[in-house]
């Protein structure tokens, strides 16, 4: 396999294009040709989790017709690729076509770590990072997608860094997309507890594979002066 | 107080939540120690995935061919000597037990715990037809005795603290102050028994109904459950027509998932089985068993294949400990019987449209489905109800913020069928932006992304980060790190 699609997601392009970098520069030291996803914006997260049907369709269908099975789709975001590999078939349960097209796709898509241990067979990326970190499981990613120790393995290969627990570490970080602004005050909270035990492991940085939970835990984190800076996995595994 | 939500609703009491820092440390507390009970209770049972699977696989039978299994359950409760009632409604099943309750010219009702009751709003109904009624469940008996309702629904007082409990007791029993357990526990018991002699009717609800021998199978850990249905004359039991199973031998699966999840228990200290009133021969028991059999609302969930699977909930509250919603907010912000995640699905189907807004009460972060013990995929259930909603108009009674943020998602999802200009237009945005942000972070911000800035988060800036940073630098030291969880460097390639 020589070549690959990246889909940046809305949230990276939008906040942290750093991360969309990262993970080119990643799976191009692997030697592999990365082909960005660019007529593709959002994978209709955000509008089917409202239960905003027609919207949500629109942007699917945009998404679909933008990828080609026989070519793996790499999304660093675990949120997005459970959208696209599990929640589409609820989406497009009354769309024959574009569900057909959903299926013969499914197969194809990775989330960014993932596909680094479980398709290219690597843990060690060539990746250095002198940090004390805690590793953010994010929610879609551990209990959608069942990618629980791909994160992990990566990150304990890279040199410098050293890989602390806290407790409860599987709670949700509180971001919810829209949930996130139209319940306000229970996101926040949820936020606020999840920084205080992280700092209270003595770490100096948050990994997790999703930018949604990085701009939720960053900005609880820089509201409150907390010195603890976010990184995406992506990030991570980029530097040296 | 009703059983449904009201329109004021969900927001503004999950604040009133989020804000009592006091009850935010109790529920950490108490839900975190659950949790661990649970954890280990599954860890030292090998067996139990196995079990759940054969419990899911007997529900989902069961809830597949209900009209058949209780009219079996029916004749057979009959045929035991029981009378009875199905009901549709909550009115229907309120005016029945007022009837018995009259009929037996009762003036002191017990009840053991049920949260079928407290939908129905049974005890405001008894006490209106003359009746003094008495929680006997400890949980229950405390939150009554303070004017208030459940706030979970198998630790009815997880809302309170051990100090708070004895304020209530020096103020309402008369005893002096303490926050010792054991001596609580022993006022409620010396005053319970007391009433539990004098009761004229006793109330409960129940777990199983097995259909094949018309058993009740009622699980509790207080004995409270066993006195209310056997020292009065008069025993009503109160069901949802979900919880009927086929067989006798259905019971052991449930059994062993059941304790373990909902208190993390191999099994709880009382299992009893009801098979009717005081036969000739026996020397105990009631001289009369009334069942009253529930719909309210569940045979339209059973209509619908998506809602279908909430019917096979065993009320365990397990949902509701791991909720990280649920965990911030606590049970009554949901001013529903029901909280919670398995609330959030029932309680709309239950109690209409006042409670709309409780399925987006949730981050979808799947927590509920993994603890779940006959693995309802609650998140998935939740988003079913969403578009349920979402393909109606936004009902007037919806916040205003709420109706924003919706505008918002269909404004964003318009624009980003065009990537290429939203992309020009997040470049012009984020240069526009620049100015005001402080290292990638604004702290204020309009419109939608205000309610985040308003709520302890700063909001990152348009293309905040747009490098690839720089993963070398000296590690700090930091005194206090967790040792055990220190990955070793590694430089091996594969």
């Amino acid at each position: 396999m020589t070549e690959v699609r990246l889909f940046a997601t809305c949230l990276a392009e939008e906040f942290f294009p750093s991360v969309i970098d990262a993970a080119k520069t990643v799976l191009e030291r692997l030697k592999l040709k990365v082909r960005p996803i660019r007529s593709s914006f959002c994978c209709a997260q955000a509008p089917f989790n409202e239960g905003l049907r027609e919207p949500a369709l629109a942007l699917a269908r945009k998404f679909l017709r933008a990828c080609e099975p026989g070519t793996p789709i790499v999304i660093p975001s675990g949120s997005c690729s459970s959208m696209v590999k599990i929640f589409y078939s609820d989406l497009l349960a009354g769309e024959p076509q574009l569900a057909q097209r959903a299926a013969a796709l499914r197969p194809w898509i990775y989330e960014f770590s993932q596909f680094l241990v479980d398709v290219m067979k690597v843990k060690y990326v060539g990746a250095r990072f002198d940090r004390t970190v805690a590793y953010h499981p994010a929610c879609h990613l551990t209990r959608e997608l069942r990618v629980v120790d791909q994160p992990r393995a990566l990150l304990a290969a890279v040199e410098g860094i050293r890989v602390v627990d806290f407790r409860n570490p599987e709670e949700c970080c509180g971001f919810g997309g829209a949930f996130s602004v139209k319940l306000p005050h229970i996101s926040a909270a949820m936020a606020e507890d999840k920084i205080l035990r992280i700092q209270a492991s003595g770490a100096s940085a948050i990994v997790a594979n999703d930018c949604g939970c990085l701009m939720q835990l960053g900005g609880a984190l820089h509201r409150r002066g907390i010195p603890i800076e976010t990184w995406h996995l992506a990030e991570v595994l980029a530097a040296r | 107080m009703s059983a449904g939500p009201s329109s004021s609703g969900f927001l503004e009491a999950s604040r009133r939540g989020v804000a009592d820092a006091d009850l935010r440390r109790k529920l950490e507390n108490a839900t975190g120690r659950h949790l661990e009970h649970v954890a280990a209770s599954h860890a030292e049972f090998p067996a139990f995935d196995s079990e759940r699977d054969a419990a899911r696989r007997i529900k989902e039978d069961a809830i597949g061919r209900l009209d058949e299994l209780l009219v079996e359950l029916k004749n057979n409760l009959e045929a035991n000597g029981a009378a009875v009632f199905v009901a549709a409604d909550a009115g229907e099943a309120r005016d029945y037990i007022v009837k018995v309750v009259q009929r037996a010219e009762a003036k002191r009702v017990v009840k053991g715990k049920s949260m079928t009751t407290e939908e129905i709003e049974l005890n405001p109904a008894l006490e209106r037809a003359g009746a003094e009624v008495v929680e006997t469940d400890l949980g229950e008996y405390i939150v009554q005795l303070r004017g208030e309702r459940p706030s979970h629904i198998i630790t009815p007082a997880i809302h309170l603290s051990k100090e708070d409990i004895g304020r209530l007791f020096a103020d309402k029993l008369g005893i002096p102050y303490t926050a010792e357990p054991e001596t609580l526990t022993d006022a409620a018991r010396k005053r319970l028994r007391e009433i539990f002699l004098s009761a004229d009717v006793g109330v409960t609800g129940v777990n199983f109904a097995i259909a094949e021998t018309g058993t009740l199978a009622l699980i509790e850990n207080e004995g409270n459950g066993r006195l209310s249905s056997t020292l009065p004359d008069t025993f009503i039991a109160v069901m949802g027509i979900e919880k009927v199973i086929p067989k006798l031998s259905d019971l052991s699966h449930f059994l062993e998932i059941l304790a373990r999840t909902g208190t993390g228990q191999k099994l709880t200290t009382y299992v009893n089985f009801i098979s009717g009133p005081r036969g000739q021969k026996d020397a105990d028991g009631p001289r009369a068993m009334h069942v009253v059999i529930l719909d309210n609302g569940r045979s339209a969930m059973l209509a619908d294949p998506v809602l279908r699977e909430a019917l096979y909930c065993l009320r365990c509250g397990a949902c509701l400990n791991v909720c990280p919603v649920y965990r911030r907010i606590g049970g009554h912000a949901y001013n529903s019987t029901y909280p919670g995640p398995i609330g959030s699905i029932v309680s709309p189907n239950l109690f209409g449209s006042a409670a709309a807004e409780l399925p987006f009460a949730s981050t979808l972060c799947g927590a509920c489905r993994d603890i779940c013990p006959v693995r309802i995929d609650i998140p998935r259930i939740l988003l079913h109800l969403r578009w349920r909603e979402g393909a109606k108009q936004p009902p007037a009674r919806w916040p205003k913020e709420t109706v924003k943020v919706r505008e918002s998602v269909v404004r964003f999802a318009r624009m980003a069928r065009f990537p290429r200009t939203l992309r020009l237009l997040t470049r012009l945005a984020a240069v526009v932006l620049r100015p005001f942000s402080r290292d990638g972070y604004l702290r204020r911000m309009p419109g939608v992304a205000g309610n985040w800035t308003k709520w302890g988060r700063d909001f990152p800036a348009l293309r905040a980060r747009r490098k690839t940073r720089k993963g070398a630098k000296p590690a700090p030291r930091i005194a206090d790190a967790n040792r055990d969880g220190a990955a070793a460097p590694s430089g091996q390639s594969q």
